[in-house]
């Protein structure tokens, strides 16, 4: 492979756990609710894929066991924010706390060990030369997106479900007079956002890496949040938001090895002002769901 | 009876939140009494250890009560943990640059740290005004932009960097303070000692309470927090003092981390912030929004981080501290909610019930 060729299977590998979170985000957001606490859905889906895996033996059942952890999450944010109506962002910052706290604390004091679920290679197309080994040759689980994804545009934009979700994100008060259970929509489509941010983070524990590090997740989640806001609330942008930060993420970690030299700051920053700038340019033209992050309570507007 | 079941409520969510944590101390093969005694001991026991928790609080209570302020304005600004960095590394920077006698500086540095995390707050809000970009979400990225800035200042020489000795390796933080340039500490190591920052700490607190409890200021603050259409209705410059709120809640951000930088730590590193910024939030969230409630919040907190050092003597992972914040707070703010909640759903059952009796009559 030559040095385009890894950078841009690098950038690839990096951004499949975001694309994974940023498709159960975008449907979380678009329901009106802004989880900060994305990061700990994939913190814990990692860990306990690590230790699922640790303790059947099995990758595969590693991620299932991801996934139970990122629906635990997104559970309880439900049930704080838009059952008992405690600020979203709060509950969302707990959780974040509360997980990484206990990840770190459960990973010091038992250790796993290591399991990674086996790479797929598409026969024929992987040969194909530099696109086949970025684009199709990969962990088994990061083909699940070729399905997630069509998946999720279509739950959110072509249901029935999906409608009331977009209508719950975009004004509950008609909503709710139409007969939507708003609070419920909302929690449904956290517990979507649980599942996917959970796969997410397994996939980045139990497929790229195979092992559990102490917040290894550093943050991801929050750069998950970055694309569904880089790409103004489309499911097409939020996707390409994912690829662009995967890239920049591969820059940082192949440039120094290629023999240039540019600010890991700056590379690192990259993707939160380039979410800022694309709020800041598209304010007008591309906003985001007009409840987002505000709870819905009856009778209050 | 309500006010008996409220207290049961709370004594059930919390006696369950401190029983998980038990459990999962047992759990991983520690004694949960060492450890309860190890956190009392780093926190309480002796004049040392509550100088320790004074001072960790003294940060936590400011950003608190600059969170308060911007909450009761009905606009949330989350991103202290950032504008708390900036502030301390505009503080390093005049502290370690700017010539003079010792306490103009230092005042000056405070005042600088305060007017830095303002500025950093003041993007999120300037965004808001002009292109009604959402405050949380910006000060939220802005955070993340904060932390790689100072990662950049501290990596750099001519920036903010130590002057190291040729040859040594160069760690990326910056140069002790002067000695004139420090917070003054009352008392001495042994005995009871606390810097003077939780002072500052303190009086900012009764002037915001004050403020926002008999002041015009407060009042249209709370007006415009309860209800702003209304407050714009009734004259209030919605826009200005909703900004203002802002800038004010992250001037107070940036001055936690002036404290903090001239008060325990004297120099300015990567991870600085340490979540003193995040944890403040919370605070602010168990005080439920009122600042005279924050003081005795932020205390507890500050034991917490500060028995959390000593967990070390009985090998817990000393993440346990988060884990037991995070669950109190889950556990405090449990109990209210679920009133509110039941309440609701009894008022509404009593409407409908209400309203079939009307048909049936």
């Amino acid at each position: 492979m030559n040095d385009l060729e890894l950078i841009a299977s690098s950038a690839v590998r990096l951004s499949l756990p975001l694309a994974f979170a940023a498709a159960g985000e975008y449907v979380a957001e678009r329901a009106g609710t802004l989880n900060i606490s994305v990061e700990a859905m994939m913190l814990g889906g990692a860990f306990c894929a690590v230790t699922g895996a640790s303790i059947t033996g099995s990758a595969s059942l590693g991620l299932l066991a991801g996934i139970a952890a990122g629906l635990l999450v997104a559970f309880v944010h439900g049930t704080f924010s838009h059952r008992l109506a405690v600020n979203t962002y709060v509950v969302g910052l707990t959780l974040n706390v509360l997980v990484l706290g206990l990840t770190s604390f459960l990973a010091e004091s038992a250790k796993a060990t290591g399991h990674q679920v086996d790479v797929l290679r598409i026969p024929l197309l992987a040969d194909v030369p530099t696109l086949g080994p970025v684009l199709f040759a990969h962990r088994w689980p990061a083909f699940l997106l070729v399905g997630i994804v069509p998946l999720v545009w279509w739950l959110v934009h072509r249901s029935r479900w999906g409608l009331e979700i977009r209508a719950s994100g975009e004004s509950p008060q008609s909503a709710d007079v139409s007969g939507i259970d708003v609070n419920r929509r909302r929690r449904q489509a956290l517990l979507v956002c649980g599942l996917l941010a959970g796969l997410g983070g397994a996939y980045l524990a139990v497929g790229e890496v195979g092992s559990f590090n102490q917040d290894m997740t550093a943050g991801r989640g929050y750069i998950v949040i970055a694309a569904v806001i880089f790409g103004g609330w489309t499911l097409r942008g939020t996707l390409a938001g994912c690829l662009l930060f995967g890239a920049t993420d591969a820059l940082r970690l192949a440039l120094p090895a290629l023999g240039y030299a540019l600010n890991p700051q700056l590379l690192i920053s990259a993707p939160y002002l380039l979410a800022l700038i694309a709020m800041l340019v598209f304010a007008k033209s591309r906003q985001g769901p007009a409840a987002l992050g505000t709870p819905f309570i009856r009778g209050i507007t | 009876m309500n006010r008996f079941s409220t207290l049961g409520l709370y004594a059930a969510s919390l006696g369950g939140a401190l029983l998980i944590v038990a459990g999962l101390v047992t759990a991983s093969g520690y004694s949960a009494w060492d450890t309860l005694v190890a956190l009392y001991q780093g926190s309480l026991q002796g004049g040392a250890s509550i100088g320790l928790t004074i001072d960790e609080a003294a940060p936590l209570l400011l950003v608190a009560v600059g969170s308060i302020i911007c909450t009761q304005a009905g606009i949330f600004n989350i991103g202290q943990e950032g504008q708390l960095a900036v502030g301390a590394m505009t503080g390093a920077a005049i502290a370690l640059y700017c010539p003079g006698p010792g306490p103009a500086v230092l005042i000056l540095a405070l005042l600088g740290a305060a007017a830095g995390g303002a500025a950093w707050a003041g993007i999120a809000g300037l965004l808001y005004y002009w292109r009604r970009v959402d405050v949380v979400i910006c000060s939220l990225l802005l955070v993340f932009v904060a932390m790689q800035l100072l990662s950049f200042a501290v990596n750099r020489s001519y920036l903010l960097q130590e002057n190291a000795v040729p040859g040594q390796v160069m760690i990326p933080e910056s140069d002790l303070l002067p000695l004139n340039e420090r917070l003054p500490r009352l008392g001495s190591y042994p005995g009871l000692n606390v810097g003077t920052g939780v002072f500052v700490a303190l009086a900012l607190t009764a002037l915001v309470a004050l403020a926002l409890r008999y002041g015009r200021w407060g009042f249209r603050l709370r007006m415009l927090g309860l209800n702003p259409i209304a407050a714009r209705r009734a004259g209030v410059r919605a826009a200005l003092l909703g900004t203002g709120a802002v800038v004010l809640s992250g001037a107070f951000a940036g001055l936690a981390g002036g404290v903090m930088l001239t008060g325990s730590s004297y120099r300015i590193q990567d991870g600085f912030a340490d979540n003193v910024g995040w944890e403040g939030l919370l605070v602010a969230l168990m005080a439920r929004n009122r600042p005279v409630l924050a003081v005795p919040v932020a205390l507890f907190f500050g034991a917490l981080r500060a028995g959390g050092g000593f967990l070390a003597s009985t090998g817990v992972p000393r993440y346990l501290v988060s884990i037991v914040t995070a669950l109190l707070v889950l556990a405090a703010v449990f109990p209210v909610a679920f009133q509110e909640a039941r309440r609701f759903q009894r008022g509404r059952a009593t409407a409908r019930a209400a309203a079939l009796e009307g048909v049936a009559s």
